[in-house]
């Protein structure tokens, strides 16, 4: 019975000589790839129950404690001055930093998926780079770039340009936690769908420009908007990159998740869960069109997310 | 979001000859576009963290990371990253069996749900966490009275850990399983190996490579975590002060050379991680022969 072969993944191996074949009627049979009921139905449980306590009622929590003092205080927190300029901050932020990334993203996968050339693989890895490095060390480096004290920062200022502690930096923060997520979705994409569609185009006169809008685009178009999506919420989200850089001037350098933290310290508890329920909401969103996505064309997302 | 599309995507193609592959134009300025934006964003800022520890040399580097508190906070976000890691190997695993071999009501919904931790912003999964957590919270006040106290200790790191890196571990592994053939399981069925011998040596030996992928994406991202982490860690110095915190808080002080030394620290401390991660995971490989 132990000899069950450790070499069985990679091929069938030959009937060991030492094992017994023990007949089993047939609903046996049929549970020997998968566990008994009681055994599949806890398993089940374990992994809701956790999913429960990690990620849903977190979820629900906000909603909650958001409503507790009732709608019009959620209303009124969500409408006085410095949270309408927090969502507006957002939004602008945002809106620059998926942009950046969205024309860098097609740049690098077109340059990645349609040529070949050396150090491919590690311009990948540098692409990728941003994500493993801690968001409050991404706020950082541009602090030593760009702050009072910086390289570039003294004689910035003394031209009138302010990047760190004002809206520049915010962007530029966010744009590189923001980095990979459209590049990473468009590279293996592209890597996928070859060459070949866009050199028939060009065999039959059309422009470099031409094939792209009319060729390629489309064929990418909903990988492109999932990563689009991605970078869009963590744009709007993303708290320790701008908290370092943005210097926490409300109605100024406040975005969204920076509203939440300054209202939650001064215990007003309600409102931070009011402004952190819109934030919520996005999320929503996100998860709804990302599901969306996956199950309505799961055919132009990424290959390795395919399922 | 897929963790693994550069760790494993080398997705097969049809060998095309270069003179074909030149007329495709673009070539020169989507190459030079990326390589100047890539230099510009991330490449010299993050050179310029190096340099600066450079400037302090590495005894000036050593005399700031020596200090206990520092050391203090560089010990609870690593320890509580690879403990959050950990509890999301196993759970992550097992959620991402139960979703691929298991039909059960909901499912599509948890399915979705899942992804949760990529799009809520972390700010409002820290204050959010915290109020679960916290003693007159919902999960709190049962944990409380166990006398397990969660929010305002290094266990709430630990729980904001979990959280955050939750999907990375489940969405690695989900498609490993999904491949998976279980014409192999049937084999050793037949051969004789009871379920558990099955489970053991034929389908973990093929995740086991996944598992660690995942395990070191979320490691990855949980050692840098801030936004979930600070509300519920109570950010006691040399209890449950995070290194994140303090390197924002020797930046208010306006100490950057103290910031720098712990950012490189911890820059250097979790790539040296993910390469032995990587290696482990080339080792499972090997050893297995499983699928990445």
């Amino acid at each position: 019975m132990n000899t069950v072969s450790d070499g069985l993944p990679q091929s069938p191996p030959p009937s060991p000589p030492g094992i017994q074949h023990h007949p089993a009627p047939l609903i046996e049979r049929n549970s020997a790839i998968t566990e008994p009921a009681w055994v599949r139905w806890s398993l089940i449980l374990v992994a809701l129950l956790f999913l429960l306590g990690f990620l849903l009622l977190p979820l629900v929590t906000v909603f909650v404690e958001a409503l507790r003092n009732g709608w019009s205080a959620y209303l009124a927190a969500l409408t006085e001055p410095d949270a309408l300029a927090a969502i507006r901050l957002t939004l602008l932020t945002a809106a620059i930093a998926v942009t950046a990334n969205l024309i860098f993203g097609l740049a690098a996968a077109w340059a990645i998926a349609k040529f070949e050339f050396r150090g491919k693989s590690l311009l990948i890895t540098l692409i990728d780079l941003p994500f493993s490095v801690s968001p409050v060390v991404a706020g950082l480096i541009y602090i030593l770039i760009f702050g009072a004290h910086g390289w570039a920062g003294p004689w910035l200022m003394d031209h009138g340009i302010k990047v760190a502690f004002a809206v520049p930096g915010i962007v530029l923060a966010t744009i590189f936690v923001t980095f990979p997520f459209i590049a990473r979705e468009l590279i293996p994409l592209m890597q996928e769908q070859g060459t070949e569609y866009e050199q028939a185009a060009l065999s039959l006169g059309a422009s470099g420009w031409q094939t792209f809008w009319h060729v390629t685009l489309p064929n990418i178009r909903w990988g492109l908007l999932y990563g689009v999506l991605l970078c869009n919420a963590r744009a709007m989200g993303e708290f320790g990159a701008v908290s370092v850089i943005s210097g926490h001037i409300r109605g100024q350098t406040n975005t969204m998740p920076l509203h939440v933290e300054i209202l939650y310290n001064e215990y007003q508890f309600s409102a931070a869960f009011a402004v952190a329920s819109l934030l919520a909401l996005l999320a929503l969103l996100t998860l709804g069109v990302k599901a969306w996505l996956e199950w309505r064309h799961a055919d132009q997302l990424a290959a390795t997310r395919r399922h | 979001m897929s963790p693994t599309v550069f760790a494993q995507g080398h997705t097969p193609r049809i060998a095309r000859t270069s003179a074909r592959r030149s007329v495709i134009p673009g070539f020169g300025l989507t190459l030079g576009y990326t390589l100047l934006y890539l230099s510009l964003i991330v490449l010299i800022p993050l050179a310029g963290v190096f340099y600066k520890s450079a400037g302090l040399g590495l005894e000036g580097i050593w005399a700031i990371i020596s200090t206990p508190r520092v050391l203090a906070a560089l010990k609870l976000s690593f320890g509580a990253a690879l403990i959050g890691a950990t509890i999301n190997a196993v759970f992550g695993t097992l959620i991402a069996w139960v979703f691929v071999r298991y039909t059960f009501p909901g499912k599509r919904f948890f399915d979705a749900i899942i992804d949760l931790p990529f799009a809520l912003p972390t700010a409002v999964a820290g204050i959010a966490l915290t109020a679960l957590y916290a003693g007159n919270g919902w999960i709190g006040q049962y944990l409380e009275p166990l006398g397990i106290k969660v929010a305002y200790t290094p266990l709430g790191v630990i729980v904001a850990c979990t959280f955050i890196g939750l999907p990375f571990v489940v969405r690695t592994v989900q498609p490993v399983l999904q491949d998976a053939e279980q014409e192999l399981e049937e084999a050793a069925a037949s051969l004789g190996a009871n379920r558990w011998q099955t489970i053991t040596r034929v389908i973990l030996p093929t995740v086991l490579p996944a598992v660690l992928t995942g395990y070191a994406l979320a490691f990855a991202r949980a050692v840098g975590e801030y936004g979930s982490v600070i509300f519920i860690a109570g950010n006691l110095p040399m209890v449950s002060e995070i290194a994140p915190l303090l390197i924002i808080i020797k930046l208010e002080e306006f100490d950057y050379a103290g910031a720098t030394a712990v950012a490189t620290a911890m820059l250097i401390l979790s790539f040296f991680l993910l390469l032995v991660i990587n290696a482990l995971q080339a080792w499972a490989r090997r050893r297995h022969g499983g699928k990445p």
